[in-house]
């Protein structure tokens, strides 16, 4: 899997993205700072990392959306390659109209710092299919914007499409407000593009890959990734 | 030319910071403030031959990056 990771000023878990795909599919990403204008040959996957880009001055991933680099991201998107949008990226792609709506301060204005149950609602997607549709995992939570907001056409149109692939839950898997940690509509944590090749997620797979840390459940996400464009190959 | 222009949350769009900030002013026994809403406001100098060309020139700067329009409105005042 030839994975590009782009670099904002003010991104961070960039390097850990980078760990969780060389340990899923044995090959170093590359790094690709925001002011170039080109991916590298032949990209199967972009992921746009967790941080705090340009200070989350404007909005969260307003003024990154904007940066030359996402001209070529979202030309490789409309070609149909995968894009892993995690937490600030998740902004990003929002804000980049990679995918729709829009993540808002938490409703109980904290910064959120946990782990947390999500359900994989799907595992027929290429970010997803080596886990069990259905099954609740266990993530990484690390954001002050995580509240998942969209006008009621686009709400019902993700809900339509089967287009939320993680959901907010308790450890039983139940959804609710009790187990909604920022107040995002119908507990939605994760969204994928109409084509299904982009996935923004505000939790953290990229943080759990590593007993040491206190679980594996991200991994399965990369694993997924790498078998995908292992079958495109 | 100088220009301003206001950034506010679309009605209905739950604005947290305000309502914190309502709880804060109610704390301080500010009497009278029934509800507030948190914006964003630009100062922002352009050059351009007329007002006219000034607005076209700040309406695309809000349409492009000073708001997000699935959650915000946007008002500009040219000469203000």
């Amino acid at each position: 899997m030839r994975a590009a990771v782009i670099v904002f000023p003010g991104s961070n878990r960039e390097r850990d993205a980078g760990r969780a795909l060389k340990r899923a599919s044995g090959r170093e990403p590359t790094y690709v700072w925001h002011t170039q204008t080109e991916l590298p040959d032949a990209t199967d996957l972009v992921v746009l990392p967790g941080g705090f880009s340009y200070g989350d001055y404007l909005r969260c991933g307003a003024i990154a959306a904007r940066s030359p680099v996402m001209e070529a991201v979202r030309r490789h998107a409309t070609q149909g390659g995968l894009v892993l949008a995690i937490c600030n990226g998740f902004q990003i792609a929002c804000e980049a109209g990679l995918l729709p709506g829009v993540l808002v301060r938490n409703a109980a204005m904290r910064f959120v710092c946990r782990f947390q149950p999500l359900r994989v609602e799907r595992a027929d997607t290429p970010f997803t299919s080596a886990y069990a549709g259905g099954q609740v995992i266990t993530l990484a939570l690390a954001h002050g914007e995580g509240n998942y907001r969209a006008d009621d056409d686009t709400i019902a149109r993700l809900e339509g499409e089967g287009r939320v692939a993680l959901r907010y839950c308790d450890a039983d898997g139940r959804s609710g407000s009790a187990a909604d940690p920022n107040g995002s509509t119908n507990a939605i944590a994760g969204i994928l593009s109409q084509n299904g090749r982009v996935l923004g997620l505000m939790p953290h797979p990229e943080n759990l890959i590593d007993p040491l840390v206190g679980g594996t459940d991200g991994l399965a996400l990369f694993e997924s990734l790498a078998a995908s464009t292992r079958v495109a190959a | 030319m100088k220009a301003r222009i206001l950034v506010t949350l679309k009605t209905g769009v739950l604005d947290p910071q305000g309502k914190a900030i309502e709880g804060a002013l109610r704390s301080l026994g500010v009497d009278g403030v029934e509800s507030v809403r948190q914006g964003k406001l630009f100062e922002v100098d352009v050059q351009a031959p007329d007002a006219g060309a000034a607005e076209a020139t700040l309406r695309a700067a809000c349409e492009r990056l000073l708001a997000n329009t699935v959650i915000e409105t946007y008002r500009i005042e040219v000469g203000a």
